[in-house]
């Protein structure tokens, strides 16, 4: 899932700020799951910012409302056709709700309420952590499923560098050192020997250092489509 | 091709070499690197320069190298990987080279959260080992990575790598070593060594393997100048092991600088004792007036003339 975390209440009552007449945004998937950004969240954000108007004395009028996903166009539109006005939308999506909305309603005015952290899993309760860049070309199958790429600190595929101690990564003792984990697993599985083959520089490519991706599936494009 | 650099020639004449370090300012000006350089001039057979070295924004090491080569001396070029793309990579090599630079030592490098920008971005577009393989590639085949020819062969360089024995999974370190070498590492300088046991257990699993014939490699020796600067290691330096009675050692003797030296020393009567050390790498950073009465004091002065 897109793992996201509320922006600082100040932030975005700044952000806020020009507008009186807001609609706080919830997202019903990755950001409710991590939650960050859904119902729950949104209601909340919206009883503080009333609050902080209301101290500082400034008048304003906040209604919420959650989508199922704010990443697709037909929630949007369903959301969009009895939309109330508003001068602004705080959207509680991942930076790729709130562009897709963008892109979707361009007279609104759609801002961030979340800080989009990264791909993840909930490693246990009230912990996230982040285990895909979206590289565009996988290689969980030389290390049997942990990735170098995301987990080392220095994206290394050669395996470990020399600041790895006590299976713990020089950045910081609460990140696992990823090629310990893998020389382990790899150990464990009996093919050590897989850590022997040199792997040559990585195509960057495909991943965001190639530029912004569009992914395109011809077989399944309408002829009109979107 | 012949060795062109004087740390291969002394390396494979068979001499223990020594090499010293020198860990460029955080500024342009050299003077007091430079007096450091020739106060050892006659006590080293070639310098490391660091490459920014901990994350800190200092000269670059090719500058230093520059500088230090107008001396007649001869510079061992630390490239790290964490602040340039293969691009600038293989260009700086190609700028060190065209100035007679002929060792380069290929290092992953501390990550930038320890230094004084800790908010850039870590580049790694290439790791460690890469960068040794891209090297060899230049110079053997003359071809860049992306498997262009170069214009014109390289000269001889010398390529060097590090080790660290004290870093985990311990039961991989010799393992990695064997990647290196395969990768094109001709040298090798080891992380300080300060726990002897674990390094002699490292060089038996490297001996068995028998990757001391295949590369040479040097011990890692730093002089303890003070409880303050162990403890500093021991806690904050990535992948390094103090051990406790060394600082007690320290501790418990009259003159601590002194007994700092013995250690470092003694250290180095003992390398010179293991089969399949080739020489030491003698890293006293922010102490370098003292690598003379090192060299002197471990039997490894004068050294070897060569050509």
């Amino acid at each position: 899932m897109i793992v996201g975390e509320r922006k600082p209440l100040a932030e975005i009552a700044e952000m806020l700020e020009p507008f009186r007449k807001i609609c706080v945004l919830g997202c019903g998937t990755c950001v409710t799951v991590c939650l960050s950004g859904g119902e729950k969240e949104a209601a909340e954000t919206a009883a503080a910012l009333s609050l902080l108007r209301q101290k500082e004395g400034k008048d304003v009028e906040i209604f919420t409302h959650t989508l199922l996903r704010q990443c697709e166009y037909e929630y949007i539109d369903d959301f969009s056709k009895n939309m109330p006005e508003c001068d602004a939308i705080l959207s509680l999506a991942c930076g790729v709700g709130v562009q897709t909305m963008t892109a979707r309603l361009p007279d609104k005015i759609i801002l961030p309420g979340l800080n989009t952290q990264f791909m993840g899993y909930p490693l246990e309760q009230g912990v996230w952590s982040e285990n895909c860049l979206g590289c565009g070309d996988c290689v969980l199958d030389l290390t049997l499923g942990i990735c170098p790429i995301t987990r080392c600190s220095k994206s290394m595929l050669n395996g470990p560098c020399g600041g790895s101690q006590n299976g713990k990564c020089e950045v910081d003792d609460s990140i696992d050192c990823a090629w310990h984990l893998i020389y382990e697993r790899l150990s464990k599985m009996g093919m050590v020997d897989r850590m022997d083959a040199i792997q040559p520089p990585k195509d960057w490519s495909t991943s965001h250092h190639g530029g912004p991706r569009t992914m395109i599936r011809e077989d399944v494009r309408l002829e009109t489509g979107e | 091709m012949k060795p062109e650099s004087n740390l291969e020639k002394v390396l494979v004449g068979g001499h223990f070499a020594v090499t010293g370090e020198l860990g460029p300012p955080m500024s342009a000006e050299l003077e007091t690197l430079k007096h450091h350089a020739d106060a050892m001039r006659n006590h080293v057979d070639s310098y490391n320069i660091t490459d920014n070295q901990t994350a800190i924004v200092r000269t670059s090491s090719i500058g230093v190298a520059a500088a230090l080569m107008q001396m007649g001396l001869e510079p061992n070029v630390q490239m790290t990987v964490r602040d340039r793309n293969r691009i600038c990579l293989q260009s700086d090599l190609l700028g060190a080279v065209s100035f007679g630079v002929r060792n380069f030592l290929c290092l992953q490098g501390d990550h930038a959260k320890f230094g004084n920008e800790p908010q850039s971005k870590n580049v790694n577009d290439l790791d460690s080992m890469q960068l040794i393989q891209a090297l060899k590639n230049m110079r053997d085949e003359g071809v860049f990575i992306s498997g262009e020819k170069l214009e014109h062969p390289l000269p001889r360089i010398f390529i060097g790598a590090v080790a660290n024995p004290f870093a985990d999974p311990f039961e991989y370190r010799h393992l990695r070593l064997a990647k290196k070498i395969a990768a094109g590492a001709q040298f090798i300088q080891t992380q300080c060594i300060f726990d002897m046991d674990r390094f002699e257990k490292w060089m038996e699993k490297v001996r068995e393997l028998g990757l001391h014939e295949k590369v040479y490699i040097m011990g890692g020796v730093t002089p303890i100048k003070s409880i303050g600067a162990a403890r500093y290691m021991q806690k904050n330096v990535a992948g390094m092991i103090v051990p406790d009675e060394l600082i007690d050692r320290i501790r418990g003797a009259k003159d601590r600088k002194k007994e700092g030296l013995n250690i470092a020393i003694e250290t180095i009567q003992r390398l010179k004792e293991i089969e399949g050390v080739a020489g030491v790498h003698v890293m006293a950073i922010a102490w370098e007036e003292v690598v003379p009465e090192i060299v002197e004091r471990a039997g490894l002065y004068p050294r070897p003339q060569v050509d």
